[in-house]
């Protein structure tokens, strides 16, 4: 029975968190591993762009509040996401025109394409900001939860509870489907196909009759699609505040670089390997250990081997080990 | 004499833009800017000597001026006995332990060939290290963050005063500068920018944490100063004979000795702290001269000839015998160093030290965002551009203010879109910046005052 408890401890307070939390980096770093794959730089807007995204969807959800239109027991925000991922993929594309498009033609190196993206940072910053303000804002409505901690307990008997919220399932399903339809359409479909041979080698794929802005406008408008549900997933989850939005840009990029940039499902995977870090190390195990050993044995300390400030270090600390010893990602990057 | 007038033209207007501040709205106001476009300025000098002449990027400026500020601490607040007394020793030992942990792996690392069995010791060292730091650090830091805690709670500095922080600053940006290098400089540019990135967060959530250090995010406040304090001056009879002599106009119109008097104290309150910032800037400037001095007379040496051309193409210069990697490490540690000069300095100004507020867009984004404005490899470009976009980002928001209001000027007070822009101009500061930055990368990417290479 005790095992029992300790393992139903780990899922409530590792495991589905971890799920849920790996699968909205997992979709932000496959975000930018697309870009630096096919754009070939890396994008500093990332977080903001997500922002960008996901404020509409905030927007919209208000209005359709308001009209009286909603999902029932699913959040409403659920019903927003098509018409956000327009608005989003509308925005990459006014950017890529106005700012980065200048850079691809005349080859610039990627380091001053970053650079520029510093600039798209600032400007998404500052046009998130001044729209719906730099706040706090909560937009989940429906039903909370799909399981109770009292709910489960009474069913099992058991001590341990476990909870496991909508937006969890939703996050987890959601990001199964979205990342499922994107492998399918980067290996099955033409248009697929194309965007890896340019990412793979970008001359031979100009000489093989690949039309480059089609490439580049596809890209986009995957991007604007993962962003905007990444994002709206984050904040149903979480909530919606720029500045938090801002911040998990570095743990996208560590995800994205521990699986190896420019290869989708490392980076998939990548979102995984940090949010179980985070929470593994930073996890206090004392009551694991309660159940586990006898009472002699119990632990005094709390059993955590970081304290949980230290949760966007552990990422930080695995990418600077992964750079330093295998530079190229867990699976090997640069291309789709 | 030609070259120099565009820096001329430039820093000149840059000055009576100060000064119309000034006028318009304050001194202080101005002086406080004047401030910290000097300290942005030493930043930018940093940053460029690691982008402008070596073309490597750094964006964990804010952790080594972070750092700097830690060093402000360190050195100049007094140290708290009892902690000392409770877990000071403790402390050392720590630092012994993480001492012998270094240099016990490299003798590893010298001694044993690469294999699985060298891997073995090492990770085995490093466990057997960590168990041995949490027995010892976690009582510790319990008892020395029990310290009356609401005023000190952590070890306290040397004591001595705050100037020499900017020295000593310096080193430990320099000594973060060294590990980050040593680990990070093989990495392709894109990559050692996100790394630096988040190697700069990681310190950051070091200092934020770590109370029994620098008191985490509980901040430490009241530093003492290099210059006197307003309180100080404003009982002086010095001071005070000064400010009536420089207002003696003034003071003469009025005839009732009561009011005079009243005119007088007021006046008394505002130079003290005109003063006070008058002195600090004079403090700044001599830095930014000392080190423009410095990084001119680099620039134009061999060895800054030697950096272009490792920057421009560092395979030629690998072949011409130059050893690009020592180069680079060493131009890393420089360029840190100058920036956390900057972060002591920054901390010295303010008077107090809150590592919460070290976040990487005011502190990382905004400098590159000064030097590639600035100009990239000129140093009078580097600190054109800290004095241009820091008085950016200050009057931003108020220039918004005075548009939204003038544009929207037939709207009535009511009016919801009037009251949403008012309330978010201060964002409008970002939009400022990042179309500025937009505008220079494509119109001028060399930045207003670009380098200029003197044919010798």
């Amino acid at each position: 029975m005790d095992f029992i408890n300790a393992i139903i401890l780990l899922l409530n307070y590792i495991v589905v968190p971890a799920l849920s939390y790996g699968s909205q980096l997992a979709l932000g770093a496959i975000f930018v591993t697309l870009i630096y794959g096919i754009l070939r730089f890396a994008n500093f807007a990332t977080g903001d762009m997500m922002a960008f995204g996901t404020m509409f969807s905030v927007l919209l959800t208000w209005y359709f509040q308001s009209k009286g239109i909603g999902l029932g027991v699913l959040p409403t925000a659920l019903l927003t996401i098509p018409f956000s991922i327009i608005m989003m993929i509308l925005y990459m594309l006014i950017i890529d025109k106005l700012v980065f498009r200048y850079y691809r033609i005349k080859k610039s190196p990627p380091v001053q394409l970053a650079m520029v993206s510093i600039g798209v940072l600032f400007v998404t910053q500052a046009i998130v900001r001044i729209i719906i303000g730099p706040f706090d804002r909560r937009f989940l409505d429906g039903e909370k939860f799909i399981l109770k901690a009292i709910e489960f307990k009474e069913m099992t008997g058991l001590n341990e509870g476990l909870t496991i919220k909508t937006t969890q399932v939703i996050t987890i399903v959601v990001t199964v489907i979205v990342v499922s339809l994107l492998f399918w359409f980067l290996n099955k479909t033409r248009t697929g196909k194309s965007m890896r041979a340019y990412s793979d080698n970008e001359d031979l794929a100009l000489l093989s009759g690949i039309d480059p802005n089609r490439v580049v406008m596809i890209t986009w408008m995957i991007a604007g699609v993962l962003a905007t549900i990444g994002g709206v997933l984050y904040g149903l989850d979480k909530s919606f505040k720029p500045f938090v939005y801002f911040n998990n840009m570095l743990p996208i990029f560590a995800a994205a670089i521990v699986g190896g940039i420019g290869n989708p499902f490392g980076a998939f995977l990548g979102g995984y390997v940090i949010a179980f870090a985070e929470i593994f190390i930073t996890y206090a195990y004392k009551k694991f250990f309660m159940y586990l050993l006898p009472e002699s044995l119990e632990p005094d300390s709390l059993m955590q081997l970081l304290s949980t400030d230290y949760k966007f270090a552990v990422s930080f600390s695995i990418l600077v080990i992964v750079l330093l010893f295998r530079p190229t990602g867990i699976f090997k990057g640069k291309v789709l | 004499m030609r070259q120099y007038a565009n820096v001329f033209t430039a820093y000149t207007i840059m000055i009576i833009l100060i000064i119309l501040v000034g006028i318009f709205q304050s001194w202080s106001v101005a002086l406080t800017i004047l401030n910290f476009c000097l300290v942005s300025a030493v930043m930018t000098m940093g940053a460029n000597i690691q982008w402008g002449y070596a073309g490597l990027i750094n964006f964990g400026i804010m952790g080594y001026t972070a750092l700097g500020g830690l060093a402000a601490v360190l050195i100049s607040v007094a140290p708290v006995q009892e902690a000392w007394a409770v877990g000071g020793l403790d402390m050392i030992i720590c630092v012994g332990i993480i001492i012998g942990m270094v240099f016990s792996i490299r003798y590893v690392l010298k001694k044993i060939q690469k294999s699985k069995k060298r891997n073995y010791i090492i990770a085995a060292i490093i466990i057997f290290g960590l168990i041995l730091l949490r027995v010892i650090a976690g009582p510790a830091t319990e008892h020395i963050e029990a310290v009356d805690p609401a005023r000190t709670g952590f070890l306290g500095g040397l004591g001595m005063p705050i100037l020499f922080s900017w020295i000593v600053g310096a080193f430990f940006a320099a000594g973060l500068a060294y590990i980050v290098g040593k680990v990070a400089l093989g990495l392709r540019a894109d990559y050692l920018a996100i790394a630096t990135l988040l190697i700069s967060e990681i310190v950051i959530a070091i200092i934020k944490h770590e109370d029994w250090l620098s008191r985490g995010v509980k901040n430490v406040i009241g530093l003492n100063r290099p210059v006197p304090y307003e309180v100080d001056l404003q009982s002086s009879p010095w001071f005070i004979d000064l400010v009536e002599k420089f207002h003696s106009g003034k003071l003469e119109l009025i005839n009732s000795l009561t009011e005079r008097q009243d005119l007088l104290n007021q006046l008394v309150i505002e130079a003290s702290s005109v003063y006070v910032k008058l002195c600090l800037a004079g403090l700044f400037l001599v830095v930014v001269i000392i080190l423009l001095i410095i990084t001119q007379k680099a620039l134009y040496s061999p060895w800054g000839r030697m950096m272009r051309a490792i920057r421009d193409n560092d395979e030629a210069a690998n072949a011409m015998g130059k050893n690009v990697v020592k180069e680079h490490l060493l131009i890393f540690i420089l360029g840190s160093a100058v920036v956390g000069i900057a972060g002591a300095m920054m901390v010295t100004h303010d008077g107090l030290f809150t590592p919460g507020s070290y976040r990487p867009m005011r502190y990382t984004f905004l400098i590159w965002v000064m030097v590639i404005v600035g100009g990239s490899g000129n140093n009078f470009g580097a600190i054109l551009g800290g004095f241009v976009v820091w008085f950016l980002w200050v009057e931003a928001a108020p220039i918004a203010l005075f548009l939204i209001n003038f544009f929207t000027s037939h709207l009535p007070e009511t009016n919801a879109l009037k009251i949403h822009l008012i309330n978010s101009a201060p964002y409008f500061r970002f939009l400022t910046m990042g179309i500025g930055l937009l505008l220079i990368m494509r119109y001028r990417p060399r930045g207003i005052l670009p380098e200029k290479i003197i044919k010798q």
